[in-house]
């Protein structure tokens, strides 16, 4: 396998990825999106091939089940970088490739004589995006992290927990700090390309994972740097300055939803009675004729009058709206709630863990679940497909996540490596190849 | 310094985060991005129009901060499109347009008249991406969202939480953020493939998708190991999972709501953290590897958070940070924004002028290109602010006309 089948937007891309644990997630968006992706690993294999799951629950580098959803149709070179034979493959294969994106700390590559300058003195067009904690200058470049400092130390903690602050801020799980400065990398890098055209040069991209989630936390940020107000968080909704009513609610199933904005407007109020009247809860609901009162109104009601205590008929019918929806939420199983109310024109969310998304039928009629195919194991497994059709140049993915040194010799014979030279590399050490 | 994106111009309907976001950061590397809003409700679609916080006790629809935050560097433009002359203004910029995005319900620009067959119409090599909750095709197509309920729905507000405890979720839309994100790589994405293949194309974004898809280790513990993660014991997002590690977690310092994180990476992170921490029990063989630690970690924890317990938040993180144990505060807003040099010196709040609000702070950019860097240097337009300048420089109306534009609802 010497050249990728070509299929999505950015196919005919050549991305070499020298990554650890921060920005595997850069290189999967540029491969489902067709990028050639070369991941260069030591030769003992990524760490992240001993992270957790395992196939079947037995430790195993070619099973983590980490390591095929982040490797997704990339190719791995396995190359000593300490060795000058290791570096030597290594800058022939940044010489030829549009872009390098890695995750290495700050100075790192420099020191092993692979710092930009180095690399772009073989490959002006070479595009480098460096993805750190902090930055590559700075005063806390050199401060450890991991996904739960970077989302701790940088602002989203602040605002996710429970509404009693004698429980911990929580740290939304699913590495989200890693994934928010991987999304800012290939923002970068994608601009980046385009530029080049222009300029006619690649550039140094100096992507701040701490910063990305400073920048990701929506009115935390903002509304401190407009009006000098801190945001206290509060259960399964919007951090607020001053606090909001719940909007999780436990279903008769037991399962939970989301009830969204409450209803505002007089149709929404009538709908509301009408669901009630259907399902039967009438009888259980005394304050319905509200809901009619509500129906009779126009437009919107106005909440700051409602708040201000001068509409107090507006304020009993919102009141009488939040009730019947929590009544229906508990009268119903949450599926049956979740769908009835969407086609009633309500907003509103089950929450679904994971798996639960892959087996629903809106997922599995936009074939988002993807089954991939590994045939050295006699059977497929399905991942999370690509989040956007490019009905264009539909991404194709049909590549399950690499072997360690897979692509060692391909890669190496692409390059004019004679046979016996491959091989008195693989016996030295420099490379591995399976 | 040369601007990445000068040469391209984006017609935009987006709004709220989810796709003003996505368009934001294109202005901020040089696209001209012109918002097109409805002049008849004011552009109140976007509800963060003319909403809090507020850099004053002034208060209209060209004041809120939200918006002016999400809309940097934009032209603002009014257009009717309700009128015929509406729709004839419409096609005349989106000919001169490389891009054209929105994220209405989706179904919403067909209904107008402007879905993509008709914008092929129009311009061919036109690249439309739309930015929906739940995408352009399957039984979900009509349903409503907003970010909590992206993240409802995809798995994202479960997986965050504690044991015993309903779901934290997120306290904020990071799936307006993070959809956004998705959009502009879309965009991105598509005008890389325009200029390999001279073609256009509509990409069809599903928000819940791309949440779904930040949850994949778990998806996979299922498929592959038909482990669910709705079970006892999970979700338990401030320990972890992938890769394990423990301790690990957030603990309270001695200050009411005030907080601190730590992650031992390895033995040698815990063995630093043990020295420090000097209680006889630490020093039982069982927590010298990780599974005892993991499997201990109920009461590991609790030594853990005695002693933090009764430390001063900034000490206690100057005292691990010696030792190099990744060790952060929960900072606060004000924390992070004023009183951080690693975002001062990285110039992350930078001040935009805003022709009616003045000098305001926004968000700046996480990311610093050597050649192209971003500016930001323009708040966002006002309602109808550079009619003049789209419709007189771009179409070519003169002012008369423009003004005939006013005066019949058009604009």
């Amino acid at each position: 396998m010497t050249s990728q089948i070509s299929s999505g937007p950015l196919s005919g891309l050549k991305v070499i990825e020298f990554t650890d644990e921060i920005a595997p997630w850069a290189g999967k968006l540029l491969a489902e999106m067709g990028a050639d992706v070369i991941r260069i690993e030591p030769i003992e294999g990524s760490k992240t091939r001993w992270y957790e799951p395992f196939l079947g629950d037995i430790p195993n580098p070619e099973q983590s089940l980490f390591f095929w959803h982040y490797n997704l149709r990339k190719r791995s070179v396995a190359l000593d970088i300490q060795s000058e034979e290791g570096k030597t493959l290594f800058k022939r294969l940044v010489a030829q490739a549009d872009i390098l994106v890695e995750d290495q700390p700050p100075g790192k590559m420099a020191d092993l004589g692979i710092g930009y300058a180095n690399l772009s003195s073989e490959n002006l067009s070479l595009i480098h995006a460096a993805v750190t904690p902090f930055g590559q200058s700075g005063p806390r470049a050199s401060e450890p992290a991991t996904d739960l400092t970077l989302l701790a130390g940088s602002g989203p903690a602040w605002s996710c927990g429970y509404d009693d602050h004698e429980l911990p801020p929580i740290r939304g799980g699913g590495g989200q700090g890693y994934h928010t400065a991987s999304h800012w990398a290939v923002i970068s890098i994608l601009t980046a390309v385009i530029a080049r055209d222009q300029i006619g040069r690649g550039q140094f991209i100096d992507v701040n994972a701490s910063a990305a989630s400073n920048v990701s936390t929506e009115g935390a940020s903002y509304t401190w740097l407009v009006a000098q107000e801190t945001v206290q968080r509060q259960t399964g909704r919007h951090a607020g300055v001053r606090p909001s009513s719940p909007t999780q609610v436990q279903a008769a199933d037991g399962r939970w939803i989301n009830s969204g904005v409450p209803a505002r407007q007089g149709k929404d109020f009538q709908n509301t009675y009408d669901w009630l009247e259907d399902e039967g809860l009438l009888d259980q609901f005394p304050e319905a004729p509200l809901l009619q009162i509500g129906g009779q109104r126009e437009g919107f009601l106005n909440l700051g009058a409602i708040s201000s205590g001068e509409d107090e008929e507006g304020a009993a019918i919102f009141a009488a709206g939040r009730a019947a929806m929590v009544l229906l939420i508990k009268s119903l199983p949450a599926y049956e709630y979740f769908t009835k109310a969407q086609e009633r024109g309500f907003q509103c969310g089950i929450i679904y863990s994971p798996e639960e998304v892959m087996q629903d039928p809106h997922f599995v009629d936009r074939g988002f679940p993807l089954d991939i195919e590994h045939p050295e194991l006699g059977r497929s497994f399905t991942y999370p497909g690509v989040p956007y059709k490019f009905l264009g140049s539909p991404c194709e993915i049909k590549m399950r996540p690499p072997f360690l040194g897979e692509h060692t010799r391909d890669v190496m014979i692409d390059l004019q490596y004679s046979t016996d030279e491959i091989q008195m590399w693989i016996d030295s050490g420099y490379v591995l190849s399976t | 310094m040369t601007k990445a994106l000068s040469n391209l111009r984006i017609c935009d309907f987006t709004g709220q985060l989810a796709g003003a976001g996505a368009t934001r950061h294109l202005a901020a590397f040089g696209a001209e991005v012109i918002r097109i809003e409805d002049p008849v409700n004011e552009g109140r679609w976007d509800i963060l129009r003319g909403n809090a916080p507020f850099v004053d006790e002034r208060r209209g629809i060209d004041l809120g901060g939200a918006f002016n935050n999400h809309n940097v560097e934009k032209k603002a433009i009014t257009l009717n499109l309700r009128t015929e002359k509406g729709k004839q203004l419409l096609t005349e910029l989106i000919a001169k347009s490389d891009v054209v995005s929105e994220n209405f319900s989706a179904g919403v620009m067909d209904r107008l008249g402007f879905g993509y067959e008709d914008l092929t119409k129009i311009k061919e090599d036109i690249i439309y991406v739309s930015n929906s909750g739940f995408g352009a095709s399957g039984p979900y197509k009509p349903f409503k969202t907003w970010g909590p309920i992206v993240q409802a729905v995809s798995g994202l507000t479960f997986s965050s939480g504690l044991p015993d405890q309903q779901s934290a979720g997120w306290g904020y839309s990071f799936m307006n953020h993070t959809g956004g994100y998705y959009m502009c790589i879309a965009i991105l994405a598509a005008l890389i493939h325009r200029r390999h293949t001279g073609s256009g194309q509509w990409v069809d974004l599903a928000c819940t998708e791309a949440a779904a898809s930040l949850t994949g280790p778990a998806i996979l513990d299922w498929s592959a190991n038909g482990r669910p993660m709705r079970r006892n014991g999970q979700p338990d997002s401030n320990h972890n999972d992938w890769p394990r590690m423990a301790p690990h977690g957030i603990y309270a310092t001695h200050m009411p709501d005030t907080w601190i994180a730590l992650a031992c990476r390895n033995d040698e992170d815990w063995t630093k953290l043990r020295n420090l921490i000097d209680e006889p029990a630490l020093y039982d063989q069982q927590f010298d590897g990780l599974d005892g630690r993991i499997e201990k970690q109920t009461e590991l924890d609790k030594h853990v958070s005695r002693w933090i317990q009764h430390y001063d938040q900034q000490a206690l993180y100057q005292l691990m940070l010696d030792q190099g144990i990744p060790c952060a505060p929960v900072r606060t807003p004000q924390q992070r924004v004023d009183q951080d040099p690693n975002t001062e010196n990285w110039g992350l709040w930078p001040t935009v002028k805003h022709s009616q609000m003045g000098q305001v702070r926004v968000d700046g950019l996480p990311v610093h290109l050597s050649e192209t860097d971003w500016y930001l240097e323009n708040g966002a337009g006002c309602l109808g602010e550079h009619n003049e300048e789209i419709y007189g420089e771009i179409l070519g109306y003169n002012s008369q006309q423009i003004n005939s534009f006013k005066d019949q609802g058009v604009i």
